[in-house]
């Protein structure tokens, strides 16, 4: 069965630390950045383990602030 | 790799100012996202509320024109009467729609105006600090209703897609909700049948999208979602009440 | 052009019209009712549109959005249906869209009554809605001056930029006079570049707006808007002066009680008492400058209305001071009669002579 590869981008800046990304994705790799806060004062939402990403778009599908981009492609 | 999820063009680049978890945000992606894909953006007007949205007329990349409180309907009748060929939608919560504005929307489907409205129900006003609306549930507490919803004393919460399935020219009725990615992707989908369905010239259709305010709610955004879940939807049944095919 | 004879609340649809009016929106109310009327059948024919609002609240923001799609439009009612539409006047003012809105008023307050009364000057002159906003108002005494600012009101409120009134009474709107459409002086109106009719991804979106959350940009707004009003107190204050040749005392009066009036004055002539006669045409702006003209000879003021005394204090304020002012009026749809207001002016005088 052919296998999906993603990447996801996080326009940081962007992201009001709401973690709802967090709570859809399949993988389990969106987490929040408890090291880092952004330029509105939150924690951004971040990706750890980008390889395990399938490139589903759950996380940006339910990101009220269009934080996330999404690539994906199938490996043959 | 392609990309195959990115910021629309449908939407401005200004970044919205609504709370953290806002389904706002997701809703106005979705209208900017459908708009672009139908390629009408240039030929679009859109009439913002008052309410949180009141600011919508900086997101949506088209002619935009501000409301009064509940008035978007009468605003867009005029818009759509002078240019009947242009796209127009008016973008509501339920304090504007389903309070101030209920003989607007009432006759602007009794008309058959040939708009899309996109109402969004989260059972709250949220710009003015939480009070209750027409659409807050039974025991649920606003600051206006600081004990709770009380049927006896406020009747109980308005269900706007019923009611206005029962108007003939209201074509296109559905309730959607913006809870996960399914229900999202849902959305969009009724959204854009709704959009289709005015520039098939068929007449006034209405999404009202299940929405949260975590903010006002006092839950986190996560927990708003599951609360949406739990009582939102049991109230307020998701599905479509009425198609173009229905309304002959 | 022959003239024709037509009703009242017809020839100034038909003004409307004939000035690129092309969309209306309004609600049935007395006694303004035979211009939604006469639209509702003409409008069509000129490829416009006509459309009979749920309200006169959802008809004022239908001609909101018309006019920020670039529309000529204009609304009619009736007192208390003007007073419904104030939420949007106000609105219409603060973005700075043109629009034309007709009043022929009835008795007030409440749903007061449907005969002839000049009970709304405060609503007409002092904002009505909120904010700090003016509409230009014209009061036409006939119907061929009711015709000529219906005309002239569409081409100013786009110069403007602003709503234009036009208030009669039931006399106005229900009466016949033979009238004829005359071109308004033509004048370089501004391209409406602003208005909602798609970007066509061409430009930037067009954005039509009242609200402005940062105090120090509506500060701004509204001192340009007081610079444009400015500019019509100096452009387009319009009044008449009648027998102001040594006039012992000069009443001032508008619409169709200034033609009773005239008639009081040739009847005080006839026993030699020479009165004279200030007839705002623009109830705003107030013609100030009119008062300035007044003859040595006046010794008092009376304003005359259909009213307990509203337009008496713009009279006050032109007066500063310089002479009493005195007031006759009547109200509730009662119209004063040339005697009565004959004996207001001997009793002014001391009694007669």
């Amino acid at each position: 069965m052919a296998k999906a590869r993603g990447k996801v981008a996080f326009k940081e800046d962007l992201c009001k630390g709401c973690e709802l990304c967090t709570t859809v994705c399949p993988v389990n790799i969106i987490e929040m950045d408890r090291t880092r806060i952004n330029i509105k004062g939150y924690h951004p939402a971040t990706v750890k383990e980008m390889d395990k990403c399938i490139g589903c778009a759950n996380c940006a599908t339910i990101c009220p602030d269009v934080v996330i981009t999404v690539e994906r492609e199938m490996d043959k | 790799m392609a990309v195959v999820f990115q910021r629309t063009n449908g939407l401005t680049e200004k970044p919205f100012h609504y709370c953290p978890g806002c389904t706002h945000g997701v809703i106005h992606r979705l209208v900017g996202e459908v708009l672009e894909e139908l390629g009408v953006l240039g030929d679009t007007i859109g009439v913002a509320p008052v309410g949180c949205s009141v600011l919508a007329y900086d997101y949506f990349n088209c002619d935009m024109h501000e409301a009064a409180h509940g008035r978007a309907p009468a605003v867009a009748t005029g818009i759509k009467r002078v240019h009947p060929d242009k796209v127009v939608f008016t973008y509501q919560g339920d304090g504007d729609l389903a309070s101030i504005g209920t003989a607007e929307i009432i006759h602007v489907a009794h008309r058959a105006e040939k708009i899309t409205t996109i109402f969004v129900n989260n059972a709250i006003y949220g710009m003015t600090g939480g009070q209750m609306a027409p659409t807050t549930l039974i025991g649920q507490k606003a600051t206006t209703s600081p004990y709770g919803r009380d049927a006896a004393h406020s009747g109980m919460p308005l269900r706007v897609s019923e009611m206005m399935a029962t108007i003939t020219g209201a074509v296109f009725v559905e309730r959607v909700s913006v809870d996960t990615p399914a229900n999202i992707r849902k959305t969009k989908k009724a959204i854009k049948k709704a959009f289709e369905i005015q520039l098939e010239g068929k007449g006034f259709g209405i999404v009202e999208i299940l929405s949260t305010c975590p903010t006002n709610w006092g839950l986190t955004p996560t927990e708003s979602l599951t609360w949406l879940q739990e009582n939102m939807i049991p109230y307020y049944p998701l599905g479509n009440f009425r198609t173009p095919e229905e309304a002959k | 052009m022959a003239k024709i004879l037509m009703k009242g609340n017809e020839a100034i649809g038909a003004a409307a019209i004939k000035a690129g009016c092309k969309y209306f929106f309004g609600y049935p109310i007395t006694p303004q009712n035979e211009l939604p009327e006469f639209m509702s059948r003409e409008l069509h024919k000129v490829g416009g549109c006509f459309v009979q609002a749920e309200s006169e609240v959802s008809a004022i923001n239908m001609v909101y959005g018309a006019a920020g799609a670039g529309a000529r439009v204009m609304t009619s009612s009736s007192s208390p249906g003007i007073a419904l539409k104030q939420e949007g006047i106000s609105y219409i003012a603060g973005a700075e869209l043109p629009c034309v809105i007709v009043n022929i008023s009835r008795g007030g307050p409440g749903l007061g009554g449907i005969q002839p009364a000049q009970s709304d000057y405060f609503q007409s002159t002092r904002g009505g809605g909120n904010g700090d906003y003016r509409l230009l108002v014209f009061a036409p005494a006939s119907l061929q001056e009711a015709v000529d600012c219906t005309m002239e009101a569409f081409d100013l409120a786009d110069y403007y930029r602003n709503p234009v009134m036009v208030i009669g009474d039931g006399m106005i709107g229900q009466m016949m006079e033979p009238i004829e459409f005359n071109e308004p002086v033509k004048r370089e109106l501004p391209e409406k570049d602003w208005a909602t009719v798609g970007t066509k991804g061409a430009r930037k979106p067009n954005i039509i707006n009242s609200l402005a959350l940062d105090p120090a940009e509506l500060e701004k707004h509204n001192i340009k808007l007081q610079a444009k009003y400015k500019e019509m107190e100096e452009n387009e204050v319009r009044y008449e002066m009648y027998n102001m040749e040594d006039a012992e005392v000069v009443m001032v009066s508008y619409g169709t009680t200034a033609r009773i009036v005239k008639n009081a004055i040739a009847a005080l002539k006839e026993e030699g008492i020479n009165v004279g006669l200030i007839r705002p045409i623009t109830l705003w702006p107030f013609p100030h400058k009119a008062f300035e003209e007044i003859p040595a000879t006046t010794k008092a003021l009376l304003s005359v209305e259909m009213s307990m005394g509203q337009m008496i204090d713009d009279v006050k304020i032109a007066s500063s001071g310089r002479w009493p002012v005195h007031f006759y009026g009547r109200s509730g749809g009662m119209i004063p009669t040339p005697d009565a207001i004959a004996n207001k002016v001997k009793e002014i005088l001391g009694g007669a002579r």
